[in-house]
Order: structure tokens, then C-alpha cells, then sequence
């Protein structure tokens, strides 16, 4: 078991023939994922890796049933692929562009919402279920199938989360890398339900970063409806204030979301959170060994 | 990116949003110029940096003369203006904005920033103007009105009638209230802004309202689609080593410690630097070197982090994931060659070809480029360098 995406999950590729959709599309493909076809205005006829190339997600799902699209367009036409994806009716849209303008994520959220499409990202590394699925651009080979669900607003951190639950002699069922962005798609606490109601995941990572307060509305959720355990880091403990730190929406606003106050909510409501990410493996180790 | 108050007051009189008349000045003779050329009695001399509390600080003086307009623009121009947003080496003072004086019979404030957990804009006001909104938030929160504006419906009038009637605005200065809001929420929308504060928002005897003060942000992913807020970009506001390294497409801010980072991916830079202080250190920089990482980029990011003379001890740190780490091993080497790293380096490289990549460094034997074997590990290492253990 899993959650979102599977070995059978269709999935095509918005952006599929330019130069970062064909590269990663190319390692989806080969790590086993099921890209069924891809979108790029005015060369629909094509075949690029192999697969058909259409003009519109309508064609694409049309032909290929499929459900899910990974998005590699440029920042200035994520807004307007996510709206085009949510109209032509595709369930989870993945997002891995950075540099979307947040007005554009706005709307393409509150539309996607609207058709009841599910996103992730943008500006993230995707989402994998070990051994089955990739959509995204994460190393596979890190991800050994196992018990632990991790989310994760970071790309490298969601890697090296995942390698130390694999070090300790556990496994992933599925990552999902939710972005640093503002405005995202998927976050925490749907996450966190999906892995409580699957019966594969017997443990969850979450790594967050100063910024917003996700984190704090996750940790209100665990408290009232996780069982399973949760092992928590925040990045930024030493972050200065008022500074932006690489992704969009990882700044310490006045003084609303530093990591003390995220780290302290958590573990107010049970979370085993870790100081260092160095410690993720042992306490994962540490939580299921209980 | 963060403009100027006169910047913003420019952006403002596009929308129809009323502010005071008034003209940047870059020299004293400039702001006399100014002065004479809006007329009246009382002009207002104010600082452009880029930061709050400037009236605290002595950056903005009333003036009821030419000779005084003189006088303050001589004081005020080359002053280093020290705020409690600036810092305690405060900024140095290159413009200012000569203003004409304004009739005020109250203070407001009227904000528009993302709510992140709405996922929409909220307009906040408050009869609290002229104080620091943080204040007037954590003492006070209820004399903040605040109103999220669903971006796909718009500023409705309900919107501007709960803030006015919040405000407690007598019902001839309601439709007023409604359409300087309106206005400032175009303002917001249309150029893309992150964040807009107008602080005080004046009511006047006669019952207008006129932004005497303006602070604007803008969204950096949407700067591209407008090249004329881009142009309003004030470099000298903007810290120098952070813009270069901009160039090469690296993220950097500087701190206080002498352990160097450079690490790929946001989250993992700052976990790097969390990690340091957790095993006693203290981090010098934030260093994302993006996701290739190529030799170039290296070396770019040693000469970044070696201008700090605190620096003690480079850590880099790279989980390389598409990028494989034997060619990063590669890339650092180069890189020492490109740049003379005198400090301990103590590089730590997990993922794709750990092993090969560890076999490379160990292979070129460098004296002072240490290996580590984890996040953990490497951390110590860096930390105990930086200290000359």
C-alpha cells in the first residue's frame, strides 16, 4: 500500500519536450512509473520518449486515461497549466516548477479546489511511492520500500530523511516533497490523514521550515487524530529574522514563524521532534522499536 | 524586492489611491528646488531607505521654511539613519522626499498582505495609525480589522463595508473609506505586490484620506511582468554579496559565526547550519548552491564565503541525488584550484556514487580538505576546525 500514486497510476507530463520534462521524465520512465504521454501546445501528433505528444490535457486524458500530470512548464505558465489540468478533469497535478508567481498560485489553487483536483508543489521534488512510482525529479534509488511516510517542504531534506530511514534498516511507503513556496497544493494535514488511514505506514517523518504556520495547524491535527507516531525536524532553528532563506516562503515574518514555536507545538502534541536532521534515522529507529 | 516610499506613492497616484504631492530630491539645492516648486508654508523632509520607524529615528522633520527645507535636507542627506528595522549600523541616507504638509485630524492604518493559510490577500486596518502594527497585533489584536479578499471574486463592497464600519467611520466618510480600499487592492493585485502598508493613513479636517506614508514589496517570481517595478530596484538597499551571488543562481545570506556552509537545496542549508549550532557552533552563512552544483558554482561559493574573515572552516554539504556526487567531488577540486581556500574544508557527500566520490577526494590528497561521513559527522568536524582543534 501507498498513498496518491501507485505502479498503476497513469501519469503524463505537462512540459513533456522541454529540456527539464524530457530529463526527468526520462528517469520517471526508466524508474518504472507509468508516463502514458505528455502536453506541449502545437506539437500534438509527435512521439517524444517514445510516448505521444498532445496539444491539450483534454486530448492527452482522452487517449490515455490518464489521472495524474506532472508539470515541468516554465514559472510564468504553471498557473495556467494547473487551471488547464483541473479543467480537463486529472485528479492530482504535481508541480515541480520554481519561481511560480504566488498571484498565478492563487488562483490555479482556488480553481483547482473548486474541480476537486488535488496538487502538490509547486517547487518541490515531487512524490514517490518506493519501488512503484515517481513523479518528480528525487533521486529513486534512495528509496527503499518500507513503513515510514515522509512529508517534507524540502527537496535535498526529504532525500536525506529518506536515506536515514533506510540506513536504520527501515523503508518509505511514499514521500511526498509538499514545496517551500507560499501558497502550496497538499499539505500536512492531508497528508498526515492519508498515511493514518494506510495500513503500510507505520510511521510518519515531517520535515517543515520556519515560515508560515503548516506546521503548527499540523501539529493541532496530530494531537487530535494521529495515532501513529510522527517524528518531526524544522529547519531554521538559526535562521535570522526578516531574511528569506532560498525558497519563497521561508522567512520569519516579524516574529510569527520561527522553528522554536513550530518545534515546541509539535512536541506539545506528542511529536518526537529532532534537533538536527542527522537524527531523523535513530529516532525513527527509536519510535518503532518502541 | 522592497522599493522606496516615493516609489510607492508613484505606484499609488496610478490607482487613484490620493496621497500628499511631493518630489525626491538627491542633493540639498534639489529639495529647495522641490520645496519652492510644490508651494504652501509646510513642507515635510523625509529619508528614502529602505525601512521602517524612520521618524523615530530622526529621518523625518517638519520644515516651515525655505531656510528650513534647507537646513533639514542638510542634515537629513549623508545622515546614517539608524531604525529599530536597520539594525544597529543603521543606513546611509542617499535621497530624500520632499512633501508637501498635510491637514491631519486623525491617523489609520490600512494594510495588504498574503494570508498564507487563507491563501488569499487580507486587507488589515486599524485606528491605530502610526503605531507599529506588530505592537498594536500583539496588545491590542482587536482594534485590527482584518478582511480576506478571494482573489477570483475581488474587492466586493461588503469588503470595504466591513472595514469601514470596523473602523468605526462616520457614514459620510464610509463611501470614501470604500474607494481608497478598492483602489489599494488594485494596487496590490495588479503589480503584483507581497506586501503594502500605508502607516499613518491620514483622515483630514475636511474628511479625506490621503496616504501620508507608503512601504511596498513585490512577489521576486513575478518581477519578470513588470519591468517598470523592476526598474524601481534601489541596489544600493540591497546587501552586495547576496546580489552576486545571486548571479550564479546561489542563495546566500550572511550570520554572525565562522563556520562556512554551502549546501544544496534550501532546507538542507538550513538544517546544515541547525546541525552546527546543535553540536556547538555557530553557522557564518546560509549557502544554497541550487541543484548542480558544478565547479563553477563552487568555487563562486568559497570566494562568497571566504570575504567573511570570520570564516574558520568550510563545510559543504551535498546529498546528491539526480546530480551524482563524483562528478561534485570533481567539481570541488577544481574549485580549490580556481580559489585559495585557506580554511580546513570538511566535505561531506552522500547519494548517487557516495563511495567513487569519496575515493576521488581521498585520491587527490588535498591537506586541508577533510572528509566526512555523515550530516552529523561532518558538522563535529567543521565545528572542531573552525575552533583549531
Amino acid at each position: 500500500m501507498s498513498i496518491l500514486v501507485n505502479k498503476d497510476t497513469k501519469v503524463i507530463v505537462q512540459g513533456f519536450t522541454g529540456k527539464e520534462g524530457t530529463f526527468h521524465a526520462e528517469q520517471c520512465l526508466a524508474y518504472g512509473t507509468q508516463i502514458v504521454g505528455g502536453v506541449t501546445p502545437n506539437k500534438g501528433g509527435q512521439t517524444h520518449l517514445g510516448k505521444p505528444v498532445f496539444n491539450t490535457v483534454q486530448e492527452a486524458i482522452d487517449a490515455t486515461d490518464a489521472t495524474v500530470s506532472m508539470i515541468f512548464v516554465p514559472p510564468a505558465f504553471v498557473g495556467d497549466a494547473v487551471m488547464e489540468a483541473a479543467d480537463a478533469g486529472i485528479e492530482l497535478a504535481v508541480i515541480i516548477t520554481e519561481g511560480a508567481p504566488v498571484r498565478d498560485m492563487m488562483m490555479a489553487k482556488a480553481y483547482a479546489v473548486k474541480n476537486g483536483m488535488k496538487t502538490i508543489g509547486p517547487n518541490c521534488p515531487g512524490i514517490i511511492t518506493a519501488e512503484e512510482c515517481k513523479i518528480g525529479i528525487m533521486p529513486g534509488m534512495v528509496f527503499k520500500k518500507g513503513n515510514v511516510g515522509l512529508i517534507s517542504k524540502s527537496g535535498t531534506l526529504t532525500y536525506e530523511g529518506a536515506n536515514q530511514v533506510c540506513n536504520v534498516g527501515y523503508g518509505i511507503t511514499t514521500a511526498v516533497g509538499i514545496g517551500g513556496d507560499p501558497i502550496i497544493g497538499l499539505s500536512y494535514i492531508q497528508l498526515l490523514k492519508m498515511f493514518e488511514e494506510d495500513p503500510q505506514t507505520e510511521a510518519i517523518v515531517m520535515i517543515g521550515e520556519i515560515g508560515g504556520d503548516l506546521e503548527i495547524q499540523a501539529a493541532t491535527y496530530i494531537k487530535e487524530n494521529v495515532t501513529k507516531p510522527v517524528v518531526a525536524f524544522i529547519a531554521g532553528q538559526t535562521a535570522p529574522k526578516g531574511k528569506r532563506m532560498g525558497h519563497a516562503g521561508a522567512i520569519i515574518s516579524g516574529s510569527a514563524g520561527t522553528a522554536a514555536e513550530k518545534m515546541e507545538a509539535l512536541e506539545k502534541a506528542g511529536v518526537a521532534v529532532v534537533k538536527s536532521p542527522a537524527e531523523i534515522g535513530e529516532k525513527v529507529k527509536e519510535v518503532l522499536s518502541k | 524586492m522592497n522599493i522606496h516610499e516615493y516609489q510607492a506613492k508613484e505606484i499609488f497616484a496610478k490607482y487613484g489611491v490620493p496621497t500628499p504631492k511631493g518630489k525626491v530630491a538627491f542633493s540639498v539645492e534639489e529639495a529647495v528646488q522641490n520645496a519652492k516648486e510644490l508651494g504652501g508654508k509646510i513642507w515635510v523632509v523625509k529619508a528614502q531607505i529602505h525601512a521602517g520607524g524612520r521618524g523615530l529615528g530622526g529621518g523625518v522633520k517638519l520644515a516651515k521654511s525655505i531656510d528650513e527645507v534647507r537646513e533639514l535636507a542638510s542634515e537629513i542627506l549623508g545622515m546614517t539613519l539608524v531604525t529599530h528595522q536597520t539594525g544597529p549600523q543603521g543606513k546611509l541616507v542617499q535621497k530624500i522626499y520632499i512633501e508637501e504638509g498635510a491637514d491631519i485630524a486623525d491617523e489609520l492604518y490600512l494594510g495588504v498582505v498574503l494570508d498564507r493559510a487563507k491563501e488569499m490577500p487580507v486587507i488589515m486596518a486599524s485606528t491605530e495609525g502610526g503605531m507599529e502594527i506588530e505592537k498594536v497585533a500583539a496588545e491590542t489584536p482587536e482594534k485590527i480589522i482584518k478582511v480576506a479578499v478571494d482573489p477570483t471574486i475581488g474587492f466586493q463592497g461588503f469588503h470595504g463595508r466591513k472595514l469601514a464600519f470596523g473602523l468605526g467611520l462616520p457614514k459620510e466618510q464610509v463611501g470614501k473609506f470604500i474607494k481608497f480600499a478598492a483602489a489599494l487592492y488594485r494596487v496590490y493585485m495588479e503589480n503584483d505586490a507581497s506586501l503594502i502598508e500605508i502607516n499613518p493613513l491620514v483622515k483630514t479636517g475636511a474628511g479625506d484620506f490621503i496616504a501620508l506614508d507608503g512601504k511596498m514589496g513585490f512577489d521576486d517570481s513575478a518581477l519578470g511582468r513588470h519591468p517598470d517595478i523592476e526598474a524601481m530596484r534601489d541596489i544600493s538597499e540591497e546587501d552586495p554579496a547576496e546580489m552576486e551571488a545571486g548571479k550564479y543562481g546561489l542563495s546566500y545570506v550572511k550570520l554572525d559565526g565562522n563556520v562556512g556552509c554551502m549546501v544544496n537545496g534550501a532546507g538542507l542549508a538550513m538544517g546544515t547550519m541547525d546541525t552546527i549550532n546543535y553540536v556547538g557552533g555557530e553557522p557564518a552563512n546560509f549557502l544554497d548552491v541550487g541543484g548542480t552544483a558544478s565547479a563553477e558554482t563552487v568555487a563562486k561559493g568559497f570566494e562568497i564565503i571566504l570575504r567573511d574573515p570570520n570564516v574558520k572552516s568550510i563545510f559543504v554539504n551535498i546529498f546528491g541525488g539526480i546530480v551524482r556526487c563524483d562528478r561534485i567531488a570533481n567539481g570541488i577540486l577544481e574549485a580549490t584550484k580556481l580559489v585559495d581556500v585557506h580554511v580546513p574544508v570538511i566535505v561531506r557527500l552522500d547519494g548517487t556514487n557516495a563511495a567513487e566520490a569519496a575515493e576521488i577526494l581521498k585520491n587527490a590528497n588535498i591537506s586541508n580538505v577533510i572528509t566526512a561521513s555523515d550530516l552529523g559527522d561532518g558538522a563535529k568536524k567543521a565545528v572542531a576546525a573552525a575552533k583549531g582543534e
